[in-house]
């Protein structure tokens, strides 16, 4: 009688998980919708009934696709043109690829791999054009780096999540082949000192790339060992360790060597930002910082060993130190950095604390190879005024921790 | 002391004279381009001065996607247009996202973002009046990503009519001047002067 009930219970649900696993006894759990304001629904497993011993029943079978466990949920959280990666949901440095961030500017362009061609000309020796079988023919290049959009940066509110407030990061492992394999290949003038990279989606996004960022550049056909998502760029993008995230050209079809930059849409009143009676452009590199993603809103700590964790990372090279406070920045102590630490990519930190159970409030700040300390908020108002804008904004944040265990994140207001 | 790639041992002196080129070359250009493919002819077989993959790309292949403009006016096509011309475009294909005049209506949302303002700084919100230092990057914009909903549609003239009405009703150029690709690169913006290029590099000071 109880395993009939079972098989009704299951049978009303209208999840994604095959019959067969549940009836399996592997899982005994539901599939329930659940609404939330930013997708239609998302699937959480609950247990039903008394769950079943899986050392006394035979388990599904191999697949020809993974999935997450039915009790795994990390979502991406999708605005009208970005979605944000739940940083609170990982455990180590890389992103699944599935979560990356995602930012464009007229949609996912939809590629066909068997057309797709890349060219490279302007002030060359042979302009030339490369198909995606060609580009994966040169000697191949692989690295682990982060990608952040520049306007990473959200605040406000006390409860906001480290995905609502540095949603716009996220890291893989790039595979593809070095630009300057490829500038070799077409013979860049002497003369050259920037170019232009253009993607073949509807808006056509161009940036404007100095010599400088050409050095370590790779055009990516690879994101964590398979092809890029299609939000990512598939078939083909441009990929630049360390600088903000529209420089990193998705769906990369054109390459223009040039003398001097196009002064794009996007380079001049788009990714620019007022400092005191200027404003800046041409900010490539994403200055050094970090977030604590655990523990954060909204989940609740009880007294006693709270391991701190989360992500610190710079554009221009390794982070050498991460201070972590838990007395609200009077005093600091240098985390565990966990190894290997990359350059240009996301690192993890760790801080054992003893929490006594009294309100205070939790900061980490990030420290790079160039000796540069992530700011306070203050301090970037200092340097640039009020009127901060919204990008390359990297001030250290903190969480409040409430005498009764609950997390809020301190939204800060300078006026 | 052998090192095998691809099967094949490479002498420890071999190696030894590869890495001296690699540091000399480094040492005389300080450019981390040489440094990487250094790093990658270290690791492998000696490259061939070109590896024979992919083609000349044709000159109609190159014009059909070559439709940058550049601040100094290259790239502009022959062709030309007046603000009146482009402000009956713009009432036909633009008004639905940017609003009327191109300007903020206040308490409303606009699916696009406004056009027009005056050319104070700071002055809200950001427009081509206040905030876009090269006239240039009016046209090109336009041209490969507008109308939103049909990108790429607009005839260069189109074009040229749509610049001349955003930047007369920004009060940057005459009602009645017309633009070309002479005329279009001289106009200068109200807020070039105010863009100043990063010059960060690290280090302790916040700027």
């Amino acid at each position: 009688m109880m395993e009939e009930n079972k098989k009704i219970k299951i049978e009303k649900v209208p999840g994604k998980i095959s019959r067969r696993t549940l009836l399996g006894g592997a899982l005994a759990a539901a599939i329930i919708p659940v609404s939330s304001s930013f997708a239609k629904y998302i699937q959480i497993g609950v247990p039903v009934g008394p769950v079943n011993d899986p050392t006394k029943t035979i388990g599904p079978g191999p697949s020809v696709l993974g999935k997450r466990s039915p009790f795994e949920h990390p979502v991406r959280k999708p605005s009208d043109i970005s979605s944000r990666t739940p940083l609170q949901d990982l455990y180590s440095s890389i992103t699944p690829s599935d979560l990356h961030f995602e930012r464009h500017h007229a949609g996912v362009a939809a590629i066909d791999p068997n057309k797709y061609e890349l060219l490279i000309h302007g002030m060359v020796n042979r302009p030339m054009k490369f198909t995606l079988a060609d580009l994966k023919k040169f000697p191949s290049f692989t690295r682990i780096c982060f990608l952040e959009c520049a306007g990473n940066f959200r605040t406000g509110k006390e409860e906001m999540t480290p995905q609502d407030i540095l949603g716009l990061t996220s890291q893989s492992e790039w595979t593809g082949v070095m630009l300057s394999t490829l500038l070799r290949e077409v013979g860049v003038s002497d003369n050259a000192s920037w170019l232009l990279a253009e993607g073949s989606d509807a808006s056509l996004i161009t940036r404007s790339i100095p010599k400088k960022g050409w050095d370590e550049a790779i055009i990516a056909y690879g994101q964590n060992g398979e092809a890029l998502r299609p939000e990512q760029g598939y078939p083909a993008r441009l990929l630049i360790p360390g600088w903000e995230g529209n420089t990193n050209i998705k769906w990369i079809r054109r390459i223009e060597i040039s003398d001097e930059p196009f002064m794009t849409r996007e380079e001049t009143s788009k990714y620019t930002y007022p400092v005191k009676d200027k404003i800046r452009m041409f900010s490539f590199e994403i200055d050094a910082r970090s977030i604590i993603t655990f523990p954060s809103f909204p989940q609740k700590v009880e007294r006693g060993w709270i391991e701190i964790r989360g992500i610190a990372w710079s554009g221009r090279g390794k982070i050498i130190k991460v201070e972590v406070s838990t007395d609200a920045g009077k005093t600091w102590v240098s985390a565990k950095l966990q190894e290997p630490v990359l350059a240009k990519a996301h690192t993890w930190f760790r801080h054992l604390w003893q929490w006594n159970g009294d309100s205070t409030e939790i900061l980490s700040r990030a420290i790079d190879e160039t000796g540069y300390t992530q700011p306070t908020l203050r301090q970037l108002a200092e340097a640039r005024g009020t009127d901060l804008g919204g990008y390359h904004m990297n001030p250290v944040t903190a969480w409040q921790i409430r005498s009764d265990g609950s997390v809020l994140f301190k939204p800060e207001n300078l006026k | 002391m052998k090192k095998y790639i691809q099967g094949k041992p490479i002498r420890f002196f071999t190696a030894i004279i590869c890495w001296m080129m690699t540091t000399v070359l480094m040492g005389l250009q300080g450019n981390s381009v040489v440094k990487y493919q250094q790093q990658q002819i270290q690791d492998t077989t000696k490259w061939p001065a070109t590896f024979g993959f992919g083609r000349t790309a044709t000159v109609e292949e190159i014009t059909l996607w070559d439709i940058a403009i550049r601040p100094d006016g290259k790239g502009l096509p022959p062709g030309e247009g007046d603000a009146a011309k482009g402000k009956a475009i713009y009432a036909l294909k633009c008004v639905a996202c940017h609003g009327e005049n191109g300007r903020e209506i206040p308490g409303f949302k606009l699916a696009g973002p406004a056009l027009v303002s005056d050319t104070l700084f700071k002055s809200k919100p950001k427009t081509i009046g206040n905030y876009w230092p090269y006239a240039t990057t009016l046209f090109d914009y336009m041209r490969r990503t507008m109308p939103y909903n049909l990108p790429g549609s607009l005839t260069n003239n189109e074009v040229y009519s749509l610049t001349a009405f955003l930047l007369s009703a920004n009060q940057i150029i005459k009602s009645d001047a017309i633009l070309n690709a002479q005329t279009l690169p001289r106009v200068i913006m109200p807020a070039k002067k105010l863009f100043v290029i990063d010059d960060r590099k690290g280090g302790a000071e916040v700027k």
